[in-house]
């Protein structure tokens, strides 16, 4: 990779921007972790790199926006990928644009059907985020000029990041601690806008193909979250 | 100056402690320990507390040279916790409350730890890491609640390495966790980590799948089992940690809850903390362990900002979260 930058020194990869084949792209390296054992460092690692490389490529040939994939090293724990171009973190974007302001129900409505939408893509190809946050979301830039004439493609929007901690053979439990934890996290991320997650869950069952199994993954999603709401918490 | 006593026995230790405003007078703590491969029942672990709680209280009072009668408000624990270990304490405290006429507060426990903690250690707005018996929860503050942005989605870290240790059969004093020792090899063990929710309950059964096929072909020694568990699960509590670090943008972290003595624990969160110049904060034992100051500190804040809590509401929950809990007293 030519003339590369560090961009971001994130919780567990440092992330550089270059040119690579002639093409912008992002190279993200998993540094080693000095704090956990040589053994398991190593072996979380591979698992990552080999978890983020599959989740991306099966996520692309379902037509959900993704960094497409260029190359993974595993022996320099590294993995090459497209840098999206102006593109700004969801979570700066919700913290900057609806946090605080009024009139911003039409903004949450676009964010909810585009990540309802691309949830449900994900959980319909069995493929399980992992850590659902929108810390690991970009939102293109344009989309908000062409957000009101343009309501059926709100997921285009969208991309999906950082898929290392991403699963593929899904049980319904899987899919269920997925929501849960991005409830969760949309919950103390954006306190401001509380109503967040119910926007995301409604059309992600609006847009989830098949209805038994939506069906059943509500009633999972339920039981994680009693399960949660009533753990003896003793000590 | 107010002067303010603190009630706890939500589980297996029973404490009373007393505080001047920010100054500790007395400490007083009386552990229920059980035998080895046994851990505690809500009918015991009352008895004990029943059996020793006047005595504690008592001695509270001498160490800190005050009588009842000194004190401006009494606080306990309203949970969460055993419902029959609870009960115990909280009758003291409202007993007392009555007889010297005094107003009562009632106090989440985790809320007590996270209090105790930032006066102890001094940090202004920690990233918490709260891992004990019952509780495994990576909390930060924002808009008046301490919220939970991580937690175990099944059993807590201290119930996994205790039961850990009683399959082992471990002795229980002063903690089966406390008796995890060194080993040197690596077991791989099952590594979950959602977003920054863990999961332990798995490891667990792994462990209990496969303990006499390690042992009977020595593969594994029970020290290095020891080793694998505790390297593993600590791994997992510094990453979701760090994890919401980076998240909300936080360079201090304080470690409470009794498995936050642990020196390993420590030493790893340490490494975490010099690699993103970030700071740490721990508690010795005193503190780390359930104790009546952290709820004297934790009640005592929240008396002085909205007063005391009505009679009819100084009951007892077993089911408390930490993030139902509005926090008058922050900013
Ligand atoms: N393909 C990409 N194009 C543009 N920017 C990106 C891309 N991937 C990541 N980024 C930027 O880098 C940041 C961190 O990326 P990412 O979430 O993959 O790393 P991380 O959070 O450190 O990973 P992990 O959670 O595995 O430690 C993103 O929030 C985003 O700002
Ligand atoms: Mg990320």
């Amino acid at each position: 990779m030519k003339d590369s930058e560090l961009i971001v020194q994130g919780a567990e990869a440092r992330l550089y921007k270059g040119i690579y084949l002639e093409r912008t792209c992002l190279m993200k390296e998993r540094f080693v972790k000095n704090y956990r054992h040589p053994e398991l460092d190593a072996r979380l690692t591979k698992d990552r790199i080999r978890a983020e490389a599959r989740a991306i490529i099966r996520a692309k040939s379902a037509g959900i926006a993704t960094p497409a994939l260029y190359l993974v090293d595993l022996e320099r724990r590294r993995i090459y990928m497209e840098y999206i171009e102006n593109s700004t973190v969801l979570k700066n974007f919700i913290d900057e644009n609806i946090s605080g302001k009024m009139d911003v129900v039409h903004l949450l409505d676009f964010i909810g059907r585009g990540l309802g939408t691309v949830i449900a893509k994900l959980h319909s190809m069995h493929i399980i985020h992992g850590d659902l946050t929108t810390s690991n979301i970009l939102l293109k830039n344009n989309s908000i000029e062409s957000l009101c004439n343009n309501q059926s493609g709100a997921e285009a929007q969208f991309v999906m990041i950082d898929f290392g901690l991403a699963r593929m053979d899904s049980t319904l439990e899987d899919k269920a601690v997925d929501l849960y934890v991005l409830e969760r996290s949309l919950l103390n991320a954006h306190c401001e806008v509380p109503e967040l997650f119910s926007r995301v869950f409604h059309y992600y069952q609006q847009h989830y193909q098949n209805k038994k199994q939506c069906e059943e993954i509500l009633a999972k999603y339920k039981q994680v979250q009693a399960r949660g709401r009533k753990r003896l918490m003793v000590g | 100056m107010v002067i303010a006593i603190g009630f706890e026995g939500s589980a297996n230790k029973l404490g009373v402690g007393i505080i001047r405003d920010q100054h500790i007078l007395s400490n007083v703590r009386h552990t229920y320990v059980t035998p080895p491969g046994e851990g505690f029942l809500p009918r015991e672990t009352a008895q004990h507390h029943r059996k020793y709680v006047l005595e504690v209280l008592q001695e509270a009072l001498d160490d800190a040279k005050i009588s009842l009668k000194d004190v401006d408000v009494i606080c306990y624990t309203k949970g969460p916790g055993m419902g029959a270990p609870l009960t115990v304490t909280a009758l003291v405290a409202r007993t007392v409350a009555q007889l010297y006429n005094k107003p009562i507060v009632a106090v989440n426990h985790c809320i007590g730890h996270i209090e105790m903690g930032r006066l102890i250690a001094g940090t202004e707005n920690p990233t918490v890491l709260y891992v004990s018996g019952g509780n495994t929860q990576i909390i930060a503050y924002s808009q008046q609640r301490y919220r939970i942005f991580g937690e175990t989605i099944d059993i807590a870290v201290g119930n996994c390495l205790d039961r850990f240790a009683r399959l082992l059969k471990l002795s229980n004093n002063p903690s089966p966790g406390y008796n995890i020792e060194q080993g040197e090899k690596l077991v791989l063990l099952p590594y979950v980590v959602k977003g920054m929710d863990v999961s332990f309950s798995g490891i667990l059964s792994h462990m209990e799948e496969h303990l006499s096929k390690w042992l009977d072909t020595k593969a594994f020694t029970i020290e290095d089992l020891c080793f694998s568990l505790q390297e593993t699960v600590f791994a997992m509590l510094i990453e979701v940690t760090e994890r919401a670090m980076a998240h909300v943008g936080s360079n201090e972290v304080l470690i409470v809850g009794g498995v936050g003595c642990n020196e390993r624990l420590q030493q790893m969160m340490n490494i975490m903390c010099e690699e993103r110049n970030a700071t740490l904060y721990a508690t010795d034992e005193r503190f780390c362990i359930d104790n009546g100051v952290m709820i004297a500190v934790a009640g005592l804040l929240q008396y002085k900002s909205k007063g005391g809590t009505p009679w009819t509401q100084t009951t007892c929950v077993q089911r408390y979260r930490t993030d139902d809990v509005y926090v008058s007293w922050r900013k």
